[in-house]
C-alpha cells in the first residue's frame, strides 16, 4: 500500500498532474517509458475522479455530506447511494445529506443514464467511504493509544474493545483530511455487515412529493424571477419569415423578445402573460417549411433500409464445421419512432449576471449540458454554473437540456432578472428527440433435432444517443436555429459491448454459428436519441419473438427451447424463477382469447437478467389487447434497495406494455403531428397489469445496473403471449387492435 | 388594472390582483407559492394539475381563476404535511407509491375527492376514478394499493 505522503496534492496540482499523464499516456506510442505514469485504474466513477474528499465530507456538526454525479430522476439513486456510503462509514442513515448533480461541487460522471448509476457511482462511494472510514480510525487510533485493528465504530463514535475511550468521527474531522487521491485499497465491507444495503429504505424524496414541497425546478422561485416561453417552429426545417413583434411587445407583462435567427423567446412578468404572448406570436408568425419528413406506416421501413448508413458486423461467430439445417425461418420485425413524453414538459432556470450564467436543470448530465452551452453561448465553460434540480421522469435523453439553452438564451436579455422557462405539451412532444424507429431481419436454421444452428440478426436503426457534451458540435435543439447556427455532432453509436442501436442485438444464446450486422442509418429526418434500454427494445424484442417462431417449428415448449440453448447459469435460474412463480406449464396451450408468453435478456449483456411472462386477454371483436398479469424475475448481483429495484423492474414492465400495446409518434410529410396525449394516448389505469417482480438477490456478487432491464423482455413476452392466446405473429409494433384485428381476420 | 379577486384556498382568503381569465393553476403556484398542483399538458388530459372546489376535483390548468371566487379550494397542501399528513399522503409515502413523483399531485387530491364521496371504493372503482390521471413511469399498482390502504385506515 502507498503511503499517504504520496498524495499531498492539491486539488489544482492533481488535475495538473492528472494532464501531464494524459500527455505522457499519448506520447507513450513514441516513448514506453512514460507509460509508468499511468495512474492505476480505480473502481466505478472513481478512476475519473480521484480526490476522496470529492466525495465526501465528514462535518464537524455530526453529519456526513455525500457528493455524487449521478442524479435522481425518480429512480430513487440519492436514497441507495445514500445507504452504501452510511454502511461503508459506520454512521446512521440520517447522517448522510446528499449533494448531486452540480458542475460547482461534485464529482463529474458524464450522464445519468445506461443503468450505470449503481455500478459507476455506488462503486466509487463503496471505496471512497472505506478508506475515509480507515482514514478516520487510523487518527482515532492515534488518538487513542492503541492500534487501529482494536477500534469498532458505531454510528461515527469510535470505541477501543474493552476501553471505555471513545471518540467521534465528528471531533477526528480536520480540514484537508480526505483531500488526498483514492487508493482503494481499503476493501469494502462483506454483505454479512451491512446494515443498510439490502434492506427496503424509503425514499427520502417521497414524503415532500406527496405533501406539495419544492421538489422539482417547476417549483424553483427566485426573487425577481420572470417567465419564459419559447415560439418553436411548425416544423424541423421552417425558417422564420416575419411576425409582429410590435404587437407582442405591447402585450401586458412582457419584457424581453429575443430573435436570433430561426429561434424565437419571449419573457414576461407572469406565467400566463408569457403563455398569452408566445400564442400571439404563434398567430402572427409566418414560416417558411419544407417536406423533409419520411412516409408513415410500412414505407418507413422501406426508406429507412435504402438509406445511407455506415455498417458494421457487430459480432461473428463461426465453426470449423457448419452443421446444416434442415429448416430455415426468416422474419422482419419494426418498431416505430418513440416518444419519451414525461409527465411534466421540460423546465429550466437561469440568470445572467456579470457574464456568468447560472442554470438550475434537470439535465441527466450537468457536465455535459454545460459544454454544449458554452459552446452555444459563446462563453467559457468556468463562467457557467449548471446546478441539477430533479424535474418529471425523463426515461433518457428528453427536452431537459434544451430547455437549458432556450432559458440561458432568454435570459441574456433580462437584465439580470432570472427567468422560468417550462415548455408547453406540444413543444415536448413535436420537439424532444425519440426513441429511433428501428427495422431487423433475423434468419434461423434449424437442425433435425430442432436445435438452433445458424443466427444471422441484421438491423437499420438511426442513432440512439445525441446528448450534449461530444467532442464536435452542439446537440441543443435552439443552437441550430440561431441566426449563426451550431452544427449537431455527426450520429455515433455507442461501442460494443453495451451498444446503442445494436445493444442486445447479439444473442445471449450459445449458437454454434451466428452473425449479426448493424447499419447505423446516418441520416436523421426525425430528431432521435435515448430512449430507455435504447436500441435493446427493439432488438430483444425481435430475438424473443423469433424464438418462440423457432419454438413452435421445432415444437418445443418456450421455456424448454430457451433453456436448451442457454449456458450461463444467471440466465438460466431467471426463466426458471419467472416460469415457476407464473405457474408455467410446459406446451401451455393458448386459446379463446388467452394466452401466455415469456421473454428473457440480460440488459446490454452486461447489467441485470430479467426474465418476464406475461398474460394477454384479446376482443376478438375490438383486436383490443389487454395484458392481464405480469411476472418478472430479476437477477442484478447484490440488491442495494430492494423495494426501489422492484419498482424499477415494475416501472419498466408498465411502461414498455404502454410502448409496445399503444406508442407511435405521428407525423406527416411536412411535421409531426403527435403534439399532446390524445395524439400520443399512454396506457392507463384500467389498462395496467398486476405486476409481480421475483428478486434473486446475490449479496456476493456485484450489484448490475437494473434500471433499464425490463423494457425490452417485456415486449416480445406480449407478442408472445398474443400469439399463444390468436396463433397469430405480430412483428410490428405497437401491437394496436387495429394490427391485431387485421391478423385475426387474415388466413 | 386588472381586478382584485379574493379567493379561499386551505381555508384562507386571500386577495389577488389578477385578470380573471387567468388560469388557477398560476394563481396558485406563483401568486401563493403553493407547489402541489403541476403543470402537465394545459388542456385537461393529464390531471397533474388537479385540485379540489367545493370537493369536487378539477383541473386548475384549464379552469379560470374568475369560476371559483365563490369556491372552497383546497390543494394538497391543504390535507397535510410531512410532519401531520393526511391518511393518503401517509399511505403514499408507506406504499411508496411515486417514481419521479410528479403525477402524484392528481393523484392524491383525485382520490381525495373520490374517498369523500365514496369511503370504501373497489379496485375497480379506483381505477376508474383514476382514468384521467397518467403515470408515465408506471408506478399505477401502488398508486391504487396506497389508496385502498388508506380506505382502510380511515373506516378502520
Amino acid at each position: 500500500m502507498k503511503t499517504t505522503t504520496d498524495f499531498k496534492l492539491s486539488r489544482r496540482q492533481f488535475f495538473k498532474g492528472t494532464g501531464a499523464v494524459i500527455v505522457g499516456f499519448s506520447l507513450s506510442r513514441i516513448l514506453p517509458v512514460a507509460r509508468a505514469q499511468e495512474p492505476p485504474r480505480l473502481p466505478g466513477s472513481l478512476n475519473t475522479n480521484r480526490a476522496l474528499d470529492g466525495w465526501i465530507r465528514i462535518n464537524t456538526n455530526g453529519t456526513v455530506t455525500i457528493f455524487t454525479g449521478k442524479v435522481e430522476l425518480g429512480q430513487g439513486i440519492v436514497t441507495a447511494l445514500a445507504q452504501i456510503a452510511a454502511d461503508e462509514l459506520d454512521v446512521s442513515l440520517n447522517r448522510v445529506e446528499m449533494i448531486s448533480g452540480d458542475t460547482a461541487r461534485t464529482p463529474n460522471e458524464g450522464v445519468t443514464s445506461g443503468s450505470q448509476s449503481i455500478e459507476n457511482s455506488g462503486t466509487a462511494l463503496r471505496f471512497a467511504a472505506a478508506e475515509a472510514r480507515a482514514i478516520l480510525l487510523q487518527s482515532a487510533a492515534a488518538q487513542l493509544g492503541v492500534a487501529a485493528d482494536q477500534l469498532s465504530v458505531d454510528d461515527g463514535t469510535v470505541s477501543v474493545k474493552g476501553n471505555p475511550a471513545k471518540v467521534t468521527y465528528w471531533e477526528l474531522t480536520r480540514e484537508g483530511m480526505l483531500h488526498r487521491e483514492a487508493t482503494a485499497q481499503v476493501k469494502p465491507k462483506p454483505a454479512s455487515e451491512h446494515k443498510y444495503i439490502g434492506k427496503s429504505i424509503q425514499r427520502r424524496d417521497i414524503p415532500a412529493k406527496v405533501t406539495g414541497g419544492a421538489s422539482y425546478v417547476q417549483d424553483m422561485r427566485l426573487p425577481g424571477m420572470v417567465f419564459g416561453r419559447v415560439v418553436r417552429p411548425p416544423s424541423y426545417k421552417a425558417e422564420l419569415v416575419s411576425f409582429d413583434e410590435a404587437a407582442v411587445r405591447k402585450l401586458p407583462g412582457v419584457i424581453a423578445i429575443v430573435r436570433d435567427g430561426n429561434f424565437l423567446g419571449i419573457a414576461a412578468e407572469r406565467e400566463e402573460q408569457a403563455i398569452k404572448a408566445r400564442e400571439a406570436a404563434r398567430k402572427s408568425v409566418v414560416w417558411k417549411e419544407t417536406s423533409n419528413l419520411p412516409p408513415a406506416g410500412k414505407p418507413l421501413y422501406d426508406q429507412l433500409k435504402n438509406m445511407a448508413a455506415e455498417t458494421t458486423v457487430v459480432n461473428e461467430k463461426t465453426a470449423a464445421v457448419k452443421e446444416n439445417a434442415t429448416k430455415t425461418l426468416t422474419a422482419t420485425y419494426t418498431r416505430p419512432f418513440q416518444a419519451h413524453a414525461s409527465i411534466g414538459p421540460s423546465c429550466a432556470v437561469a440568470q445572467m449576471q456579470d457574464g456568468k450564467l447560472t442554470v438550475w436543470t434537470h439535465s441527466q448530465g450537468v457536465f455535459p449540458l454545460r459544454k454544449d452551452l458554452a459552446k452555444a453561448l459563446k462563453l467559457s465553460e468556468d463562467r457557467i454554473t449548471a446546478i441539477h434540480v430533479e424535474g418529471s421522469g425523463c426515461y433518457g435523453h428528453n427536452g431537459a437540456d434544451d430547455v437549458a439553452l432556450d432559458v440561458a438564451l432568454i435570459a441574456r436579455a433580462t437584465s439580470g432578472r432570472p427567468v422560468k422557462l417550462q415548455w408547453m405539451r406540444d413543444d415536448e412532444f413535436a420537439w424532444e428527440p425519440y426513441g429511433s424507429a428501428m427495422a431487423i431481419n433475423v434468419r434461423a436454421g434449424l437442425n433435425a433435432k430442432g436445435d438452433i444452428v445458424d443466427w444471422s440478426h441484421e438491423l437499420w436503426s438511426h442513432t440512439h444517443s445525441t446528448r450534449p457534451g461530444g467532442k464536435a458540435g452542439v446537440n441543443l435543439l435552439a443552437s441550430w436555429y440561431l441566426a449563426e447556427p451550431m452544427i449537431a455532432a455527426p450520429p455515433d453509436n455507442i461501442a460494443q459491448p453495451s451498444g446503442g442501436s445494436d445493444r442486445n442485438a447479439v444473442p445471449l444464446y450459445d449458437f454454434p454459428t451466428q452473425r449479426v450486422v448493424n447499419h447505423l442509418v446516418t441520416e436523421m429526418p426525425l430528431r432521435v436519441s435515448a430512449l430507455r434500454s435504447l436500441g435493446a427494445y427493439a432488438n430483444v424484442f425481435a430475438i424473443e419473438s423469433f424464438m418462440d417462431e423457432l419454438a413452435v417449428a421445432a415444437h418445443a415448449d418456450p421455456v424448454e427451447f430457451r433453456l436448451r440453448h442457454l449456458k450461463d447459469p444467471r440466465a438460466r435460474a431467471v426463466i426458471e424463477a419467472a416460469a415457476d412463480k407464473a405457474g408455467w406449464q410446459a406446451d401451455h396451450k393458448g386459446g379463446g382469447g388467452r394466452g401466455r408468453g415469456i421473454a428473457f435478456a440480460k440488459y446490454k449483456n452486461l447489467a441485470v437478467y430479467v426474465a418476464v411472462v406475461a398474460d394477454v386477454v384479446v376482443d376478438p371483436k375490438t383486436g383490443n389487447v389487454r395484458v392481464a398479469k405480469v411476472v418478472a424475475a430479476a437477477d442484478a448481483g447484490m440488491i442495494i434497495n430492494p423495494d426501489g429495484l422492484t419498482l424499477q423492474i415494475e416501472g419498466g414492465v408498465i411502461q414498455s406494455a404502454s410502448w409496445t400495446l399503444k406508442e407511435e409518434v405521428k407525423f406527416d410529410r411536412q411535421r409531426v403531428t403527435s403534439r399532446s396525449w390524445a395524439e400520443y394516448p399512454i396506457l392507463t389505469f384500467a389498462e395496467v397489469p398486476e405486476v409481480e417482480v421475483v428478486l434473486i438477490d446475490r449479496p456476493n456478487e456485484r450489484s448490475l445496473g437494473a434500471g433499464e432491464g425490463s423494457q425490452a423482455p417485456t415486449a416480445a413476452a406480449i407478442a408472445n403471449a398474443l400469439y399463444n392466446a390468436t396463433g397469430k405473429r405480430l412483428r410490428d409494433l405497437p401491437l394496436t387492435p387495429q394490427r391485431v384485428k387485421a391478423a385475426l381476420v387474415s388466413t | 388594472m386588472p381586478p382584485s379577486l379574493s379567493l379561499k384556498v386551505n381555508g384562507v382568503t386571500r386577495a389577488i390582483t389578477v385578470e380573471a381569465d387567468t388560469p388557477l393553476l398560476y394563481v396558485l403556484r406563483n401568486d401563493l407559492e403553493l407547489n402541489g398542483a403541476k403543470f402537465g399538458c394545459g388542456l385537461a388530459q393529464c390531471g397533474a394539475c388537479t385540485v379540489l372546489a367545493d370537493g369536487v376535483a378539477l383541473r386548475s390548468c384549464v379552469t379560470a381563476v374568475s369560476a371559483v371566487v365563490n369556491k372552497n379550494i383546497t390543494t394538497i397542501e391543504g390535507l397535510g404535511t410531512i410532519a401531520r399528513p393526511h391518511p393518503l399522503q401517509k399511505a403514499f409515502i408507506e406504499e411508496q407509491a411515486a417514481q419521479c413523483g410528479y403525477c402524484i399531485n392528481g393523484m392524491i387530491m383525485t382520490a381525495k375527492a373520490l374517498l369523500d364521496r365514496n369511503p370504501k371504493p373497489t379496485r375497480v372503482q379506483i381505477q376508474q376514478a383514476l382514468t384521467g390521471n397518467l403515470c408515465r413511469c408506471g408506478t399505477h399498482n401502488r398508486i391504487v394499493r396506497a389508496i385502498e390502504r388508506a380506505a382502510k385506515e380511515a373506516t378502520s
